[in-house]
């Protein structure tokens, strides 16, 4: 939002500049030739995928790096046929280890994010302390423990190893004090009060809705955090069927070491990985701004 | 104001019935959570640091192993274990290279995008943040190949020139090679911090720099890049911490080369130690050995970041 502010005033100032004259506004070449460089360094190895999926197992390896190949249909079927389309298993349980996980994390982070920012309570400072803390802990060695805690429960190698120890985000509780703190003024809870609304009722009907942007914001993180997560999976699960991609690439590619012609299919099943999450954003992109993402909100 | 005022005593009066209880209701997952998958955890893997595995008689049957005190045994073993020192020692060569490229690349970028007259702007940002959304194992799945000699392009294109063609998957470049992936991944999100941060300075502050003649350059370097600061501190503090944590990266890249041993990164040791070695009490001595010292470190920098923003009242 506050991007759309900001990227208005550049009328105003222009008259006072000293360089160049007035007039058809040039073009700060220098800056961005910069910017474009960083552009296409970062999505060089994007445009590779691309290539190399259209390739086939002999070509990957004899053919020119950027040279399209001929074989996609070809990978994509193999992809698909593997172990009677694991592949396509890996991403289901990776949407659904993602989107839940990050639907719960929101839930969770709305509400602990709602009552630090807006009760004055005990302890409230030492419980936002000890929460954001959680952000320094090494994940192994959380992992670890987690790992032979579920093993006693007997619940290691199961959806919700995976899912249960990744809800509770500090981050996300962390974004969701700064929304609630920023998005929802004193007076209208205050208001609801006296209108005779249950504390339960104020947060649902007028928190949540005011609190919405932020909420998308810890949600997509959260969504790109267990997306992304490959410690945890790799560490609860054995069978092969509960894999999320990260873990189920990993495992074909550390098979592609004795035989090349998985690399293929390594290669396809990445491409495939990436292009939700790069949708996905491409797509939010056109209603919320980037810049959430570090805690911004107007001020 | 006043109304604010009037309702603050109203509050405290006469809290309506539940209103005290409330915030402990709505904290209530977030802690059943925390001490499940946080505390408890925590609480188990000390108490393992300072136990080990004792074979009673042969080994065999019910009650041959028992868990018995070790008091500071794998502390001392894992403080003075070369492994860990070289693991260390390793991830100390890759954070050298990625923090300061990662973060200078991502301040110099954040500034560019705030100059005037720059065109592209929302698309360089956009696909420069790009890497955020790509898993760091897939991330590094992609450089390897890029890495691997057989189907470079680097090496292909140095091979043309005729040029010697190093190995990216060993000896010195390859800590070039790893670090590339991790700047890849980060640059963009501390792009968008240390962008986001720029965006909230008033223009007026610049006003009175242009008026006297400041050039964009002497702009940013003067007033734009103290004046992001703190989030600099931020940034450089989560880099830190993540570079500490190092792991699926360097484990992704092992099966395109042999340079790469299990125990590369102290993290891939402890998960050797536990997981290969069946090491439990070992490993989580050196779990806890790594928390500690990124807790060190966090706490060092809380500070220094504490007594920069202090200066600049809030915020």
């Amino acid at each position: 939002m506050s991007t759309l502010l900001k990227a208005a005033p550049a009328p105003g100032t222009t008259p006072g500049t000293s360089q160049g004259p007035p007039g058809p506004r040039r073009t700060a070449l220098l800056p961005t030739a910069a910017l474009l460089l960083g552009a296409l360094y970062c999505l060089l190895p994007v445009a590779w995928v691309l290539v190399a999926s259209t390739k086939s197992g002999t070509e990957l390896f004899s053919t020119f790096t950027f040279l399209p190949g001929t074989g996609f249909a070809d990978n994509l079927a193999d992809l698909g046929a593997y172990r009677d389309g694991i592949y396509w298993r890996w991403m289901a349980n990776s949407a659904l280890y993602a989107g839940l996980g990050a639907l719960l994390s929101t839930i969770v982070s709305a509400l602990s994010g709602y009552a630090l920012a807006l009760y004055r309570f005990r302890g409230r400072e030492a419980v936002f302390n000890v929460i954001l803390a959680g952000v320094l802990m090494p994940p192994v060695i959380l992992a670890i423990p987690q790992y032979l805690l579920m093993a006693k429960a007997g619940m290691t190698d199961s959806y919700l190893s995976v899912l249960l120890p990744l809800i509770l985000s500090p981050y996300g509780v962390y974004l969701g004090r700064i929304y609630a703190g920023a998005a929802i003024p004193t007076e209208l809870v205050e208001a609801g009060r006296v209108d005779g609304a249950g504390e339960w009722r104020i947060f649902l009907r007028i928190a949540v809705p005011m609190m919405s942007p932020g909420l998308v914001t810890i949600f997509l993180f959260q969504f790109v955090a267990i997306w992304n997560n490959f410690l945890l999976p790799f560490i609860m699960l054995g069978d092969d069927e509960k894999f999320p991609m990260t873990v189920g690439l990993f495992t074909l590619l550390s098979q592609g070491s004795n035989t090349p012609a998985l690399y293929t299919l390594v290669i396809t099943g990445a491409l495939l990985a990436i292009v939700p999450l790069i949708a996905l954003f491409l797509v939010v992109q056109r209603f919320w701004s980037l810049d959430l993402l570090s805690g911004a909100v107007k001020s | 104001m006043t109304m604010t005022a009037t309702r603050r005593k109203a509050r405290g009066r006469g809290k309506p019935y539940g209103a005290k209880a409330a915030p402990y209701g709505f904290l209530l997952p977030a802690a059943v959570l925390f001490a499940l998958f946080f505390a408890l955890p925590i609480g188990y893997a000390l108490w393992l640091s300072l136990h080990k595995a004792e074979v009673r008689g042969l080994g065999l049957g019910k009650g041959a192993r028992a868990e018995v005190w070790a008091g500071l045994q794998n502390y001392t073993a894992a403080l003075t274990d070369p492994e860990l020192g070289h693991a260390a020692l390793r991830v100390f060569g890759y954070g050298a290279i990625v923090v300061p490229v990662m973060l200078g690349l991502a301040l110099l970028f954040a500034l560019l995008l705030d100059t005037e007259r720059v065109r592209a702007r929302s698309f360089s940002r956009l696909a420069i943040f790009l890497p955020y959304a790509i898993p760091g194992v897939i991330a590094a799945l992609l450089w390897g190949f890029l890495y691997l000699p057989d189907v470079s392009p680097f090496h292909h294109l140095l091979g043309k020139l005729g040029l010697p063609q190093p190995d990216l998957l060993d000896g010195g470049p390859l800590f070039a090679s790893l670090a590339n992936i991790a700047v890849w991944g980060g640059t963009g999100f501390n792009m968008i911090v240390i962008y986001t941060s720029l965006r909230s300075i008033p223009v007026e502050v610049y006003e009175a720099a242009r008026l006297d003649g400041a050039t964009p350059v002497q702009i940013a370097l003067r007033i734009k890049i103290p004046m992001v600061a703190p989030s600099l501190v931020l940034t450089f503090f989560f880099s830190v911490i993540a570079t500490l944590q190092v792991f699926g990266e360097p484990t992704t890249l092992r099966p395109l080369t042999n340079s790469i041993p299990t125990t590369w990164s102290p993290l891939m040791k402890v998960y050797n130690d536990a997981f290969l070695g069946g090491n439990v009490y070992a490993a989580s001595a050196t779990a806890v050995v790594l928390a500690a010292a990124s807790f060190v470190l966090s706490f060092a920098l809380l500070k220094v970041s504490n007594s920069l923003t202090k200066h600049r009242g809030n915020r």
